[in-house]
């Protein structure tokens, strides 16, 4: 460990103070008695054990897996590579996959064209100095802390065929969560309800901590309220909109609970979490196949894990 | 410089004098009533529905008024068990929020403390962990729990799988990436000479920990704490999927039991959402500033 610390992790401080505090580490270490490392260790260790015990080795383990013929039952010496052949099948000869790719898709656009610009939206509007501003508020993310699970069943309420409120108030017929031209809409209409509090709220936060003066600047040269902004706060806000951006990202490629306890993720509403779910715990466990599945998934969030590290790091060095 | 401490105390805006109320003024009070009661109306139709008896609703249709009576919350407590299950999330929430609160803090404490290169790597091993699809971990996962063995006392299943100590170690796992996250930024902002001042007085890097730094941490702590609670309490892919005998689920993903196999009464379903939601109503009401910065502090480095 004493030769990491050598080399200052803050480049932005400038070379005399970096030389003093580096000066200043190494006596600090010295001072660090041998129980001191130990205990340094084991703070690091233990919740380090676990999280790539049961994260990364799991997921490590799924990206190999996905290229094996296991059916999960034989024993792990009679695996054989098939090489990129589960790849093949799952994109050739696996028909809910296209569905589940677009529904992941169509999800992400729901909650990202629609639900997203009007949870910023309403986050400018409460951030006005108004009266009742609380209630609007408390109102809006209520849902976020409701499970997702939970939403599936409190909008069956609404959805319910023959006991639903839609039916019921519009006389039609339809069953919202069954009829596969329709369920994946109506499953939307719930997802985004929650999601636009959450923006809202992650928003919120961020419009307070843009700095006064620049809108009174932009007050003062006229500009309308509109074009201020989108031509000065909107632009501040960038690390927020990143952020917005991932969690939008993260949460569609997640959605699972929703559709699962809906009808586990079949007849229309078919994503990627649910398909490989059922490759694992349902009736036929294809495991080389599933971990394809997986892997895909994987490799999707890892991108936009790092950007959001990227960025979220970057901020932190300022 | 984080924001960890400034969106807690967020400034107070400059008082401005209150202008007579303009038209554009009274048009956005409608909107945003509008919107705000759109978004109630949903849990509102639960609780509404719920408090009505499936003979009225069925003759008199959903659209109506009438028919109040409480026993569909005798009903769906009885059927589905909730008393149990309501346990059970307990006995899984606890122990991880616990768990994820000190393991988390161990982590941020040495990341925070010192300036090794190694740290920016554990930070992102611990944060990107926790925004990894579950899904893709299933596989793996649930073969390891149904080989590691537990003593029967652990677990009357004597494996990982469909046990609470199986459930509890993965939400730790998951979680405490974010708890990382937000607690080593916030004691980044606590001021270095603590640490010196301790030192002269000779404390050990447990001391600093325990004594110094997780006092301070108090608000954050807090912060995250409900919303682990919250969190955990609604999770419900890996109870579904590591847990198999029906009595030991928790109750969010025991909601099911309220379904029939060929009928499902409405008016039950609404009595058992809300009172599985009902845990997380009072944490919304009664810690409401406590979750919403816990969301902040997380997402909200800017």
């Amino acid at each position: 460990m004493s030769d990491q610390s050598q080399v200052p992790q803050d480049h932005a401080v400038p070379s005399a103070v970096t030389t003093t505090t580096t000066g200043g580490r190494r006596r600090r270490l010295r001072v660090l008695s041998r129980t001191d490392r130990v205990v340094i260790a084991l703070m690091v260790l233990v919740p380090l054990l676990l999280v790539v015990g049961l994260v990364w080795l799991p997921a490590l383990a799924t990206v190999g897996l996905s290229a094996t013929d296991w059916d999960g039952i034989g024993p792990v010496g009679d695996i054989e590579w098939v090489g990129a052949r589960n790849y093949a099948d799952v994109v050739g000869n696996y028909p809910p996959f296209v569905p589940a790719v677009q529904n992941n898709l169509l999800w992400l656009a729901a909650l990202f064209v629609v639900a997203t610009p009007f949870g910023m939206f309403l986050a400018v509007l409460l951030d006005k100095e108004l009266r009742g501003t609380r209630f609007y508020q408390t109102a809006l993310y209520l849902p976020v802390v409701l499970s997702l699970a939970l939403i599936g069943f409190v909008w069956q309420l609404i959805y319910s065929r023959d006991q639903g409120l839609l039916n019921g108030v519009f006389g039609t017929d339809v069953d919202w969560y069954g009829d596969p031209d329709v369920n994946i809409w109506a499953v939307l209409v719930a997802a985004g309800w929650r999601h636009v509090g959450y923006v809202m709220l992650l928003y919120l936060a961020g419009l307070k901590g843009v700095d006064p003066s620049l809108r009174e600047a932009a007050a003062v040269d006229g500009a309308s309220e509109v074009n201020t902004f989108f031509k000065v706060v909107f632009p501040v806000l960038r690390p927020i909109n990143i952020i917005v951006l991932v969690v939008t990202v993260i949460e569609s490629l997640r959605a699972f609970d929703l559709v699962w306890v809906i009808n586990k993720g079949r007849n229309g509403l078919e994503l990627l979490s649910a398909l490989v779910t059922a490759n694992v715990v349902g009736e036929a466990s294809r495991i080389g196949f599933g971990s394809a599945l997986a892997t895909s998934m994987l490799v999707v969030s890892l991108v936009f894990i790092t950007v959001y590290l990227t960025t979220v790091m970057r901020e932190d060095r300022r | 410089m984080t924001t960890a401490t400034r969106t807690g105390h967020a400034p107070p805006a400059p008082l401005r004098a209150r202008r007579p109320l303009r038209p554009a003024r009274v048009v956005l009070h409608v909107f945003l009533a509008a919107v705000a009661i759109g978004w109630l109306f949903p849990i509102l139709w639960a609780v509404l529905t719920s408090l009505r008896s499936y003979e009225y609703t069925a003759v008199h249709g959903y659209v109506s008024l009438g028919g109040w009576t409480l026993d569909n919350y005798l009903t769906a407590w009885r059927t589905a068990e909730f008393g149990r299950h309501l346990l059970n999330s307990v006995y899984i929430t606890v122990p991880a929020v616990l768990l994820t609160l000190l393991l988390a803090s161990c982590v941020a404490f040495v990341i925070a403390r010192f300036s090794w290169k190694a740290n920016l790597v554990l930070l992102g091993l611990f944060t990107a962990a926790n925004l990894l699809p579950q899904q893709a971990l299933l596989i793996p996962l649930f073969r390891l729990f149904t080989q590691v063995p537990l003593p029967a006392f652990m677990s009357d299943s004597e494996l990982l799988y469909d046990s609470y100590w199986g459930l509890i170690l993965v939400n730790v796992a998951f979680q405490c990436g974010f708890c990382v996250f937000v607690l080593s930024n916030y004691m980044k902002a606590l001021p270095r000479d603590l640490y010196e001042a301790a030192m002269v007085d000779g404390a050990s890097i447990w001391r600093q920990y325990w004594q110094v730094t997780m006092p301070l941490c108090r608000p954050a702590l807090a912060a995250l704490a409900t919303l682990e609670v919250t969190w955990i309490y609604n999770e419900f892919f890996w109870a579904t999927v590591l847990m198999r005998t029906g009595d030991k689920f928790p109750v969010t993903s025991s909601l099911n039991n309220l379904r029939g196999e060929f009928f499902t009464d409405n008016n039950l379903v609404s009595a058992g959402s809300v009172l599985v939601a009902i845990p997380t109503l009072v944490i919304f009401f009664l810690l409401q500033r406590q979750f919403v910065r816990g969301l902040t502090l997380g997402a909200s480095k800017g």
